[in-house]
């Protein structure tokens, strides 16, 4: 058996000797290369486009919103952003013509000679900005999507409560630096529009073109090639560059290829949700949560996109990993004139999640409580539900968990070494700090039953097994977890296994590569099909099934032999859309993670000197991938928490080089030590969750847990720079005269 | 774009003579950073890779002579050059990456003259000396008195740095910080190195001012042995020497009261020891 175990990665090869294909990699006969022309300021209305007379224009394929027959809309939740600006500017990057050209130098100076009169309208930079008439761009008050959930009657508790302690908590965007850009490519074959390039979801670049075109599915074939990294940013923005490759193509008649570079892509592409969360929380003296009201205010930019489902993640993990019978969680997703934030990691959780973690430390330090006791005392326990009234019953022990996550990062005794370390020390602070958190894996409450995910199973003539799903490895490991998966369910070595490479004109429709679902619901899927195909070939497994479906196909010839199986709703799950009553998530992954750190009190920079996360995802498909994920997502968090800062001009990224946006090199990152637990979970193959996006949501809240604590102070806001921390230190020192 | 590549130094001068546009180009890690960030696509440049006069690197009991074309990393794999000189090769390995210190050389690290050159403000602790050298004529500048503003030095045109030379001395305390956003492949917000010598005390500044320079009021009060007592006390006589700005990087006011924060704690330091 696999699972469990190492196995190579199957794209591994490839990708270490190079000859995995990326899209910019591929060449095409005649090709034409693209470039964007786009808005410079954040809102106006387009006067007038000049085209410089001493380029050669006629060399050029130009495309602008009068070449689109179809509507001019990116389908997506709603249909309101175009592919071409008309006329009214919403976004500073916002794009407005597209170009093309056999020479890839011909374009750059191409869109230096095109110049835009504009004329600027007031522009909205600040979810919170008060708005006058002139402002409102979307229903009556901006606001893209509101979400309420309500358990028991916290207003009352908050009115009569003798101790109720607030707080705000703000979290910036974030950029997702995958190492591969944004690209595409368009081209004809036969009565196809082929769309092929870097993707996390084939279906919905499908989806958007149907749309787009006005066309019926099977006019396009969209294929992923292999893909350095999503994170979310290759969730919904490729279908704006597929749109955008496939409009050049369909003027020029030529195979068209969009690649971004770097810089285009930090300032034009989507980013984290930047929040703001407040919180009003009754306690009684001893710590337990009484009730708890919640405001999340998320920046959505310019247009919907996916706001609404991450505001959606974001007010359902609002609450954390706690109990509580009185709650009230209300969430608005606000437009601004920015380029449209988007899906990332996490999706709205990290947010809240950072918000409710930072919380439990202030509530524990104006109680004057160990924030160890005040979660031990509030952690659901099996039998508890959560703030959606959802029941958990799991067996599993989050106070376990915590107590032995502390344990391993030695966190009573740090807490003694680091107080008399910073007696002494001239310049130098540590800190320890936790977060305790949970995530929802898969699709919010309904949204599995509307994907609908369809996985096939295919037993080829020479017995080998081929696995079609659309759901894509970008780096993460899905081809191996998958393949995997398929090769237990059948008894088969790996090796008999391959992953179809996701292309929508022979794969199924197995969903979004999103939202941690791959291993826990299209895994499940897979294990299904898998089943069917033991079941046409006569209930065998392992040799003897490939022997039986060697069988079948001499018996059929031409005939294809398939085991499909597509997603059924378990019946525990009950989930009410509109109140926000019920199962938000089949299930949730748990975890606790420490941050050990370290302040210069010189120049206000923080080291992160030692990591540990721990965390409770059901079945570890592959110890090596499985860590890597951790790891990977705890990188990612630290970025978040401490330099990646977002510096925006009329709206968009200012610092959009690698130079400018901090992430953190090999060298700023402590020794990340990961831990699981297992357990039964009933959802996924062998027992296995979601893990995808867990890691990103406990960093940010122990880090600045850990800050706030080597500096007795309390620390609200990430990225937590150094030019930040300074400031906070100042106007503390002048406060405390 | 036009690539001159000379054969030799007379070469390499005559070319400049002729062409004033000409940029010269040694490791080219500039060159890249600007390739990105500028429209311009008609350049004429000059790779001096093939000017094997600009790659000699000495030292000797007298003063330590780096050519043109002397690497970062040139120094940092040097023993008695470190042992001699432990601020070239303490500021050398916190210069971008690996791949950065191979290439980049000191001398175009002057040459391009940013305020934020982290080689430099180790070499004008040191009192090196450049070498300028044009068709007609030689001269030596004092680093210390090479940049006249932002990216503009005493260089004209037709000169090139053929050199950089640095005197051995007896030197009783030599530091080097630099504080960047991360510990690597990163630019310095605020650098600062501090050298005394029997001429009294040397202290050079980076990211703080239009181009990195001495900071004159502060060496003349250590030099007149006053003492601080908290890092306002060195920040109120830095105001005449720096003039640091707001940018996509950092603030003004970070560059200025970090800047103090470091200098206080090093001489509390030394006072301890």
């Amino acid at each position: 058996m696999s699972i469990g175990t190492d196995i190579p990665r199957v794209d591994g090869i490839e990708k270490l000797r190079g000859t995995a294909r990326y899209v910019d990699d591929l060449k095409i006969e005649g090709i034409l290369h693209a470039g964007t022309v786009r808005s410079k300021i954040a809102r106006g209305r387009i006067r007038k486009i000049n085209f410089d007379p001493a380029i050669n224009w006629s060399e050029y394929t130009i495309v602008d919103h009068r070449d689109i027959v179809g509507p001019n809309e990116i389908k997506l939740i709603e249909l309101d952003q175009p592919a071409l600006v008309v006329d009214e500017i919403r976004h500073k990057e916002e794009p407005i013509l597209l170009i093309a050209h056999p020479c890839p130098r011909a374009i750059q100076p191409a869109l230096r000679a095109i110049t835009i009169d504009i004329d600027p309208r007031p522009a909205v930079t600040d979810p919170q900005q008060k708005l006058t008439p002139d402002l409102v761009q979307f229903g009556s008050d901006n606001v893209f999507k509101k979400i309420d959930i309500h358990k028991g009657d916290p207003e009352s508790i908050l009115q009569s409560a003798t101790r109720v302690i607030k707080g705000e908590y703000r979290t910036g965007g974030q950029e997702h630096v995958y190492l591969e850009n944004q690209g595409m490519i368009a081209y004809h074959e036969d009565d196809k529009l082929v769309v092929t390039g870097t993707m996390q979801c084939p279906y919905y670049v499908l989806d958007a073109l149907t749309h787009f075109f006005d066309r019926p599915p099977d006019a396009f074939r969209v294929v992923q090639t292999p893909t350095g990294g999503g994170f979310g940013g290759k969730e919904d923005f490729p279908s704006n560059m597929a749109i955008h490759a496939a409009l050049l193509a369909e003027k020029s008649g030529k195979p068209v290829k969009l690649i971004y570079d770097r810089q285009e892509d930090m300032a034009a592409t989507t980013k984290r949700h930047p929040g703001i969360v407040r919180h009003r929380t009754a306690v009684d003296d001893n710590g337990k949560l009484l009730a708890m009201d919640i405001e999340v205010i998320f920046d959505g930019g310019a247009y919907m996109t996916l706001s609404p489902v991450v505001l959606s993640r974001g007010v359902i993990h609002a609450a954390g990993p706690y109990n509580c019978d009185n709650i009230h969680v209300h969430g608005e997703a606000r437009l601004t004139n920015t380029p449209p934030n988007g899906a990332f990691r996490g999706f709205g959780a990290p947010q809240t999640i950072f918000a409710v973690e930072r919380h439990m430390d202030v509530i524990a330090d104006q109680l004057g409580i160990d924030p160890v006791a005040l979660r031990r005392r509030n952690l659901i326990k099996d039998g508890d539900s959560t703030a959606t009234n959802q029941p958990i019953n799991d067996g599993v022990d989050r106070i376990a968990l915590m107590d032995n996550t502390l344990d391993v990062a030695n966190y009573h005794d740090k807490i003694k070494q680091h107080a008399e370390f910073n007696r002494e020390h001239p310049y130098t602070r540590r800190g320890i700090g936790f977060a305790t958190f949970l995530h929802g894996a898969g699709f919010t409450g309904a949204g599995e039953v509307w994907l609908a995910s369809e996985a096939w199973v295919e037993g080829h003539p020479d017995g080998g097994i081929e696995v079609l799903v659309a759901n894509t490895d970008m780096g993460q490991g899905t081809t191996t977890i998958l393949t995997q998966i398929a090769a237990d369910q059948l008894e088969l070595e790996p090796r008999y296994v391959i992953l179809a490479t996701p292309d929508t004109s022979r794969v199924p429709n197995s969903g979004p590569t999103v939202a941690s679902r791959t291993a826990m619901i299209v895994g499940r899927l897979i294990e299904q099909a898998c089943d069917k195909i033991v079941d046409q070939t006569g209930g065998q497994k392992g040799a003897a099934l490939t022997e039986a479906i060697q069988a079948w196909h001499l018996a059929n010839p031409g005939s294809r032999l398939i085991g499909k199986a597509k997603y059924q709703k378990p019946d525990v799950i009950v989930w009410d859309d509109e109140k926000y009553i019920g199962h938000a998530y089949a299930c949730y992954g748990w975890a606790t993670y420490v941050a050990d750190v370290e302040i210069d009190l010189r120049t206000f920079n923080v080291r992160v000197l030692d990591f540990v996360a721990s965390q409770e995802i059901g079945r570890v498909l592959n110890p090596t991938l499985a860590r890597g994920q951790i790891q990977g997502g705890v990188v990612q968090g630290i970025g978040w928490a401490l330099t990646e800062e977002i510096v925006t001009r009329d709206g968009a990224m200012a610092n959009n080089q690698m130079t400018n946006y901090i992430i953190p090199t090999s060298g700023d990152l402590p020794p990340i030590r990961v831990i699981f637990e297992e357990s039964d979970s009933p959802f996924g193959p062998r027992g296995a969750k979601g893990i995808g996006e867990l890691p990103m949501d406990g960093p940010a809240p122990a880090i600045l847990n850990a800050i706030s604590h080597a500096l007795e102070t309390q620390l609200n806001d990430i990225p937590m720079t150094p030019e930040k921390l300074m400031l906070h230190m100042e106007e503390q020192t002048i406060g405390a005269h | 774009m036009k690539v001159f590549q000379p054969k030799n130094l007379n070469d390499a001068l005559d070319l400049l003579a002729a062409n004033p546009d000409i940029r010269p180009i040694a490791g080219g890690t500039d060159l890249m950073v600007d390739w990105h960030h500028h429209d311009k696509t008609d350049w004429a440049l000059m790779d001096l890779s093939p000017v094997d006069d600009l790659r000699q690197m000495s030292i000797d009991d007298d003063a330590l002579h780096l050519g043109a074309l002397t690497t970062y990393w040139d120094v940092i794999a040097s023993r008695d050059i470190t042992n001699a000189f432990p601020l070239l090769t303490r500021a050398a390995k916190q210069v971008g990456a690996i791949q950065i210190q191979t290439r980049g050389t000191w001398a175009g690290n002057i040459a391009n003259a940013s305020p934020a050159a982290d080689g430099v403000p180790v070499l004008m602790a040191y009192d090196a000396v450049v070498h300028l050298k044009s068709k007609t004529e030689s001269v030596d500048v004092p680093l210390d008195r090479y940049f006249t503003g932002y990216k503009q030095s005493v260089r004209t045109p037709d000169q090139l740095i053929v050199g950089i030379t640095i005197p051995r001395k007896p030197r009783t305390h030599e530091w080097f910080y630099k504080v960047g956003a991360r510990s690597a492949q990163a630019i310095t917000k605020v650098g600062v190195a501090m050298v005394h010598d029997d001429t009294g005390w040397h202290v050079v500044v980076n990211s703080v001012a239009p181009c990195v320079c001495r900071c004159n009021a502060i060496e003349t009060a250590l030099n007149a042995n006053r003492t601080f007592n908290t890092p306002n006390d060195i920040a109120s006589i830095l105001k005449n020497d720096i003039a640091p700005i707001d940018d996509i990087r950092s603030t003004a006011h970070y560059r200025r009261t970090v800047l103090a924060r470091l200098i206080h704690a090093r001489l509390k330091q030394q006072e301890q020891v």
